[in-house]
């Protein structure tokens, strides 16, 4: 350290010294589609910008602290991380809070705590640090304790239940094992069924969306969910609004959209949820086909860019966790447009960056953040 | 998996899968694309033409919420129409200015505009939230003159529920009051959002709850024009809404008014049930409280009034109250013991006025004892030491048996919420009551005070009633319930409550006719001759004073704060041959049953069976000062 005497403040050089942590595109991806949500949210609900510039203070600070967290650390939470969230899943399970029919929520005093969220940055930690553990000796039942440690927290999220999570943690735990080399003998077989049974559930809807057909596996207002996407006008004042109204908002908005300010949909409050889930709607009513695009693009901009640091990622561990979280972003973005555009059922995952709330926000800069971490770290590993 | 392979050729493996996941993800957005693509260019014009008909807004309609009536269609709940004005916070700029403002042209009282703080805590910003109710039609005018200086003010035209019975059966009916998250959660969790849309009120407690989904209806819906600024212009079609049913009681509102009155200001529980049916008459808890206090956010000052009240306003006490039943429990213990075969009517003691149990001296009311004492002798006198042995020789096992028979102990599962289920104590109870393995063990010395009421146990009025209707007749038991029949208010049709006879325990008759006998001589000669004298027709009844704090020998005095006075308790039925009415009585710290509780008993058969109401108000709290020892029997 130099002498107390040489030190001259100097603002460029403390600048550059605050903002070494950050990866530039990363960081210029993600302030454009937040200044984008911050657009959309000045139309849709103004009344919430405090809040959202509070929620982008907080998010923007845990990235930064977390693109300042050398791998090697983040391998040592992982375990350690994934234990506690799976703990308190079980407690959700045992004492949880139920709300809207579900047990999410763990009341520990001070605040309540949703662990489903957790692992969702859990999960992947914890697989990656698995392989890596295993490294050069990966064999099949590698594979198979992955999926257990995968399944197992998984099994509870869906207990709760809570299919949009679900859905959301297993993708993460998923994208491990498949950048760890999962065998395509075992995905194949497993996209074709998925496709065969979307094909199948589409071409029969009628029939299988009866009152009393009952499915098995899936409660009841799950059922309602694909059923209403199969055919929204059949409720047309419960479930099937939103589909109806976002559709309709999307589509009206034609290739430049309605004007910033002027969409009808969404200020005749046609639109429900329209700074959460359904920003996406707002956006597209106002700002039409362009718009979309352009948060398409800023999105694929931000996947390559991540695919990018995970090709150059120097460890095992680095690899599989820039992939996964990269993949995760991806997931968001395309569940959440793919719902509000009618193509996929309506479940609870927001646009990334863009929908209003916290936790989602400050989850997702976690995961940017360890992205830059292991851009930033990538010579110095693994030497 | 294949065999183990380089480093080298694991990273070309990994960046291989890059590549297919880039390319996957490029895909799905292409998908993503082309459906933004079919939607906002090729669909445009239909898309357009929908958002433009979406000026064409779907207006629910919300159901007329169903009336509540008594047996006899006295009105208990029903609908007016009124204006109210209700603000919208987030599109107020200065609610402070604003409020000021409309209180130069609407009367505003500080308590309202406490009410309105209170709604905005547990409400979201973007509702619309009742400043003033029931405005005046001058009001209405003063305000639609200068609506254009309030924006974000509205003034609704709404129904509102109102109780014309205020007081009277509160505890019954219960009330209404904003939806709020919880009840947001129910109702999604029922499926019902659509149903509610437009509904900003929904049952809070009693029937008004129990009974929500049969009194909301079903929402209808408007297609309503509207214009740029949503406002609208013209209806085009109409979906009216289906309202909801009414119900009718089992309950008569005048028979609750009697006893209501008769309680005068002290506290306490009456349940009258009709033996053959089930059916409730009368459920009165007192104190009571304006359940039209509820209906659109309580005011801070009254709930304050209400919660913080020595008298505990709020509670049922005949439902989730549960007290020591005292001597009223003799009976059933003397049914207990034929049944079980552990005494016949005929075999008698000598009663020296104490039992000695383990070194423990129990005793009796009435020092020296009762002398000769049979079975028809110790319901009559309520003779403790025939019960402390009786108690003795069944053991607590088969007590427990027996008295769960009875329904003590469980809820019997009347249709309004809120019922507790008692203390039916035995050794299982105990095991599970308490955690210390040295608390956990029966002691026989407890089974003794059992037998007279005291003790663990604790049972509600509405189980004593129960019990009492099922001995009533002769052993048949029927579920407890307060609505007779729901009528569709459309088409007056009824859907009547069969009544629902749960079991029948086996009793010989000539067992229920010794209990009934022994119960009709209470009422003659006994400790309930006093309330019944000259009474013209026949009754089966027992007193009986359960145990607030143990006197340990001393003597009551002013010294004894009235709190801790003994409970005065009073079962009955008649006519006693073919009764059509049983009942439970409890007088909080009213002393002697015989004397508190056995007066209100005496009013309500009077009413019921010869339809004479009262005179004035029943007598004041009598202030029971007298003798009673550990085994507070009569």
């Amino acid at each position: 350290m130099a002498p107390v005497s040489d030190f001259r403040f100097d603002p460029r050089k403390w600048l550059v010294g605050i903002l070494s942590p950050l990866d530039g595109p990363l960081t210029l991806i993600v302030l454009a589609i937040v200044g984008f949500s911050t657009v959309v949210m000045v139309s849709a609900s103004p009344e919430r910008l405090d809040t959202l510039a509070l929620n982008v203070g907080v998010a923007f600070a845990v990235m930064w602290i977390a693109a300042s967290v050398p791998p090697q650390r983040m391998m040592t939470v992982a375990l350690p991380l994934y234990v506690l969230g799976v703990l308190l899943l079980i407690g959700v399970a045992l004492f949880g809070d139920v709300s809207k029919g579900a047990r999410r929520w763990l009341n520990i005093g001070v605040a309540r705590i949703q662990p489903s969220e957790l692992m969702k940055i859990a999960m992947p930690l914890m697989l990656a640090w698995y392989f890596q553990s295993r490294e050069g000796l990966i064999r099949g039942r590698d594979f198979l304790i992955a999926a257990a440690l995968l399944l197992l927290p998984v099994g509870l999220i869906a207990k709760q239940p809570d299919l949009g999570t679900a859905i959301l943690v297993a993708a993460a735990g998923f994208y491990v094992l498949f950048f760890a080399g999962l065998t395509w003998r075992l995905i194949l077989p497993v996209v074709v069924v998925g496709v065969v049974g979307i094909g199948a559930i589409v071409a029969m809807g009628d029939t299988i969306c009866q009152r009393d057909v009952e499915w098995p596996g899936l409660r009841d207002y799950q059922k309602h969910r694909v059923c209403t996407l199969l055919d929204p006008t059949s409720d047309p004042l419960g479930k099937g609004f939103h589909i109806i109204q976002s559709t309709i908002a999307m589509g009206s908005g034609g290739i430049f959209g309605k004007g910033w300010g002027k969409g009808t949909q969404t200020h005749l409050d046609f639109l429900p949820e329209r700074h959460t889930d359904f920003i996406f709607a707002v956006l597209t009513e106002e700002f039409g086909l362009a718009g979309a695009l352009l948060l398409v693009v800023l999105y694929i901009l931000l996947i390559f860019r991540g695919l990018f640091i995970a090709a150059g990622a120097p460890t095992l561990f680095s690899r599989l966790l820039a992939g996964a979280l990269t993949l995760i972003f991806f997931t968001y973005a395309f569940v959440n447009m793919g719902m509000v555009s009618g193509i996929l059922p309506v479940v609870g995952v927001p646009l990334p960056f863009v929908s209003y709330g916290g936790t989602a926000l400050v989850t997702l800069c976690l995961g940017v953040g360890m992205l830059m971490s292991i851009q930033r770290h990538r010579r110095r590993v693994g030497t | 998996m294949k065999g183990i392979r380089t480093p080298e050729q694991e990273v070309a493996r990994f960046r291989g899968r890059l590549a297919v996941a880039g390319a996957v993800a490029l895909v799905c957005f292409g998908l993503l694309a082309a459906r933004f693509f079919y939607l906002q260019v090729i669909r445009y014009d239909y898309y357009s033409t929908r958002a433009e008909d979406n000026r064409i807004s779907l207006v629910p309609i919300v159901p007329n919420r169903g009336l509540i009536m008594d047996r006899n269609g006295t009105v208990l709940a029903r609908n007016y129409s009124a204006y109210t004005l209700e603000i919208t916070p987030s599109k107020v700029a200065d609610l402070e200015a604003t409020i000021e403002a409309l209180s130069a042209l609407v009367d505003i009282q500080p308590k309202d505009r406490k009410r309105l703080k209170k709604l905005m805590d547990e409400s979201k910003s973007f509702e619309s939230l009742p400043i003033r109710n029931r405005l005046s039609d001058e009001e209405v005018a003063r305000f639609t003159a200068q609506r254009y200086r309030f924006p974000g003010v509205e003034l609704k035209a709404r129904l509102f529920r109102d109780y014309p019975m205020g007081r009277f059966g509160s505890h019954i009916v219960g009330y209404i009051g904003r939806i709020n998250d919880r009840d947001l959660e129910r109702i999604e969790d029922s499926d019902d959002t659509a149903n509610y849309r437009g509904t900003d009120h929904i049952g809070k407690a009693g029937l008004e709850k129990s009974y929500e989904r049969e009194l909301h209806g079903a929402t209808g819906f408007e297609e309503v024009e509207v214009d740029s600024g949503g406002r609208a212009v013209r209806a085009l079609r109409r979906t009216p809404a289906t309202p909801g049913n009414n119900l009718v009681l089992t309950l008569d509102l005048k028979l609750q008014e009697v006893v209501e009155k008769a309680f005068g200001n002290r506290r306490g529980a009456l349940v009258a049930i009709e033996p053959g049916t089930g059916g409730v008459l009368a459920l009165v808890s007192v104190p009571t409280f304006d359940p039209n206090l509820f209906v659109d956010g309580i005011a801070p000052q009254d709930w304050d009034e209400l919660n913080n009240s020595p008298d505990h306003p709020m509670v049922n006490r005949a439902l989730n109250g549960a007290y020591p039943p005292g001597s009223t429990f003799k009976p059933f213990m003397a049914l207990a013991a034929l049944m079980s075969g552990k005494r016949t009517p005929g075999q008698a003691i000598s009663d020296p006025g104490y039992f000695d149990f383990g070194g423990h001296h129990f005793r009796d009311d009435k020092v020296g004892g009762h002398g000769y004492v049979d079975m028809y002798r110790s319901i009559v006198h309520s003779c403790d030491t025939y019960y402390y042995r009786l108690a003795n020789d069944m053991g607590i096992d088969l007590i427990a048996q027996i008295m769960g028979e009875f329904g003590f102990g469980s809820k019997t599962g009347i249709d309004i919420e809120g019922e507790s289920s008692g203390i039916l104590p035995s050794p299982e109870w105990k095991k599970r009551r308490f955690k210390k393995p040295e608390q956990q063990k029966w002691f026989g010395g407890e089974t003794i005070s059992i037998g007279i009421g005291q003790g663990y146990n604790a049972y509600t009025m509405l189980q004593l009633a129960h019990a009492t209707a099922t001995v009533a007749a002769g052993g048949v038991m029927f579920k407890p319930h307060l609505v007779k029949y729901i009528e569709n208010a459309s088409d007056g049709s009824r859907r009547m409550i069969e009544p629902q006879p749960i079991k029948t325990i086996p009793i010989k008759p000539e067992h229920i006719e010794t209990i009934r006998r022994s119960m009709v001589g209470v009422n003659r000669e006994g400790t309930g001759a006093r309330a019944f004298a000259g009474a013209p027709y026949v009754s089966a009844g027992k007193t009986g004073t359960a145990q607030v704090y143990s006197l340990k020998g001393a003597k009551y005095s002013s010294r004894i704060t009235e709190r801790l006075r003994d409970h005065a308790l009073f079962i009955a039925f008649a006519p006693a041959d073919k009764p059509t009415i049983a009942m439970a009585v409890l007088v909080e710290n009213g002393g002697f049953g015989a004397e508190s509780a056995a007066p209100i008993a005496r009013a309500v058969l009077d009413y019921y069976l010869l339809g004479k109401l009262p005179a004035g108000i029943a007598p004041e709290d009598p202030g029971a000062e007298g003798n009673s020892g550990d085994g507070a029997g009569e």
